[in-house]
């Protein structure tokens, strides 16, 4: 296993696009990294430079502190698994797993050692001997990552592996494939549109955006202390609330003729400058005491069971609140924003106003 | 959305069904059962008298030692002419399917010679290769070789080998191509990453997965240079020199047309027949089966 380091990595396609623009990035040994992004926002390009499978337009990119810029695929000593699996459909399971091993020439002991090692992992011992056509989603999936793992490569790359099974299968090869890397400790890269993918099976997520990154953090501090609004909005489902608004006072901002509070030791914001407000919908709450401060005048509920949807709009803008609680009679209510939880944006740059180095509750 | 037409009557659809059946039963089943009929069927030389021979003319055939020169050289033909067509057409194939600078000019052109008629191009390569004239053939003599296909068999043969096989590189081509181009890139970028070299991910992944349509391409191939190579013999050597180039069929055309032998030369094209019927019929049994993989 290895650390992947990129540097000021770029991407530009032969019409001019800039796929990738000037990415830097630390992969430490043996963690997993989550590239997450809307599509079309580079991380697939990405990934596929660390692969070999396009070329660097600048910067570098080392595994294991190797530059491998100019290596061929086939030695930079990765595995990777793709969205459609891509399994040689003329072997056999057995086969496709023993391919890697028999082009590095691996005596044949040894391979039948690794294959069946895997396949007892992974619980396709019995497919062994069918064709990928015969398998199901599942079993495919399991099969490339199989052909990955026997390889014990430098690291493992995965892109959008479980976009193409049911919502059911997605759930459990999730939780798998992070148990997997809980028990093999193999420094993985994976790329994911699905923000709760990323959430759920990340120890570092990269957000990255038109072919930059926005973010860097633990799923819990991207979640908590986005740095953009880009961010914010893309992570959370339903996403952030967000709301033009004005300093009004210390710790109060204005939004149309409502007034929102907010924590100012965390947000060092000179009143009367323009800001944009953001709130998640978990962080508003329905008060019935006089306490609320934002007049809501709600149009539907999207019922989830263990929680309810209330979308509808505070002023001009439409918001969307989560409730625990039973959901209210009535279509107008007053609500309260949690002041640590509310988050001020600079219009113009999109960027976080938080102070730097500060975290909050 | 699937669009059906749905007929209630029987007779609007025999009645458009009726110019292929007319087009088939009169170019393709009325003279095959001529043949057949003439197959058993004795003449003398003026066509004065006709004579019911019952499987004579087949006996006589087979015991003609030319009829077997005739089979050896429709072997060796078309070996050497599916196999040279085949791997031409695979090498350039693989050539236009990498992402490069004017690909699709390249496949246009290569495309081209399928369109030019067999004899046509029979001339064309005759002329190149015209032992006194011929710009190849100059070149060939410059080189110190005694090139001339009108009185070197050797020779002969490889004129029409390389015609026919220029012909034919084109069709197979192209089925090479989008055989090539139906092989998903990511299995091909897995075996990269796999550690698999260019010509190992060649043999191991790209050519397995051809193998239906080259499958499909070997029996096209043989029905070709049996039939259709008829017009570049024709016109380049006329089965000659001394037979050196006379094929099954052009010996039936020979034998029949010029040498006034109607029954042999019948007996002969039923047994054409009957190859072309038994190659189609192995072709559509692995054609359905998708050569399995």
């Amino acid at each position: 296993m290895a650390s992947v380091t990129l540097e000021n990595v770029k991407k530009v396609y032969a019409g001019g696009v800039e796929a990738v623009q000037g990415v830097s990035l630390a992969i430490p040994d043996g963690e997993f990294t989550v590239l997450l992004g809307p599509s079309g926002c580079g991380k697939s390009t990405l990934l596929r430079m660390i692969a070999g499978l396009e070329t660097i337009t600048e910067g570098t990119i080392s595994i294991g502190g190797r530059i491998v810029n100019h290596i061929e695929p086939a030695e930079r000593d990765v595995a990777m698994v793709f969205q459609n699996y891509a399994l040689y459909p003329h072997m056999s399971v057995y086969d496709n797993m023993a391919y890697g091993l028999r082009n590095r020439g691996a005596p044949k002991r040894e391979i039948e050692h690794r294959v069946m090692e895997a396949a007892k992992l992974l619980a396709i011992v019995e497919f062994l001997k069918r064709k990928p056509r015969e398998l199901s989603g599942g079993q495919r999936q399991r099969v490339a990552m199989g052909r990955a793992i026997v390889r014990e490569p430098q690291a493992f790359l995965f892109d959008e592996p479980l976009s193409n099974l049911d919502a059911k299968l997605r759930l459990q090869m999730r939780i798998e494939i992070r148990r997997l890397h809980n028990r093999l400790k193999a420094t993985s890269i994976f790329v994911t549109h699905d923000q709760i993918e990323a959430m759920t099976m990340a120890d570092t997520i990269v957000v990255m955006n038109q072919g930059h990154v926005e973010q860097v953090g633990a799923p819990a501090e991207v979640y908590r202390l986005p740095a953009t609004r880009f961010v914010a909005t893309f992570i959370g489902s339903p996403p952030m609330n967000l709301l033009p608004g004005r300093i009004a006072g210390a710790d109060e901002v204005e939004v149309g003729r409502e007034r929102i509070a907010f924590d100012s030791a965390a947000f060092p914001v000179e009143p009367g400058r323009a800001v944009e407000v953001g709130v998640r919908p978990e962080d508003l709450r329905l008060e019935t005491d006089g306490t609320g401060t934002l007049t809501f005048t709600g149009d539907f509920t999207e019922e989830l069971g263990a929680t309810r949807l209330l979308h509808g709009v505070v002023g001009d803008w439409a918001m969307v609140v989560a409730l625990h609680g039973p959901a209210p009679r009535g279509d107008s209510f007053r609500l309260r924003a949690d002041p640590a939880a509310v988050h001020l944006f600079d219009p113009a740059t999109g960027y976080s106003l938080r102070r730097t180095g500060q975290s909050s509750a | 959305m699937q669009k059906r037409a749905i007929f209630t009557g029987k007779a609007l659809p025999y009645l458009l069904l009726a110019p292929q059946l007319l087009v088939t039963f009169i170019f393709f089943y009325w003279p095959a059962s001529e043949a057949l009929w003439q197959s058993f069927l004795l003449q003398d030389a003026f066509g004065l008298r006709t004579e019911f021979v019952w499987l004579e003319n087949y006996a006589l055939l087979l015991r003609q030692p030319d009829y077997y020169r005739a089979i050896a050289t429709t072997i060796v033909f078309s070996v050497a002419v599916a196999a040279l067509s085949l791997s031409i057409a695979l090498l350039l194939a693989v050539q236009a399917d990498k992402r490069i600078k004017g690909a699709g000019l390249y496949t246009t052109l290569l495309i081209w010679p399928y369109a030019v008629a067999p004899a046509v191009a029979g001339v064309l390569w005759l002329f190149m290769f015209q032992p006194s004239l011929g710009l190849v053939a100059r070149g060939l003599r410059s080189l110190g070789v005694e090139w001339n296909p009108l009185l070197n068999g050797g020779h002969a043969m490889a004129l029409v080998v390389m015609a026919a096989t220029w012909k034919q590189v084109s069709y197979n081509f192209l089925f090479f191509l989008a055989g090539l181009q139906s092989i998903p890139r990511a299995v091909i970028e897995a075996a990269a990453i796999d550690g698999a070299r260019p010509s190992r991910r060649f043999w191991t992944i790209i050519f397995p997965l051809l193998s239906p349509t080259a499958f499909f391409l070997v029996v096209v191939n043989i029905v070709y240079v049996f039939f259709d190579t008829f017009g570049i013999i024709d016109a380049m050597t006329g089965g000659g020199p001394s037979k050196a180039t006379e094929t099954m069929v052009y010996k039936v055309f020979f034998d029949g047309r010029l040498g006034g032998n109607l029954g042999g030369s019948a007996a002969q094209s039923v047994i054409l027949m009957l190859i072309v019927i038994g190659l189609t019929a192995v072709q559509f049994r692995y054609i359905e089966r998708k050569v399995a993989y």
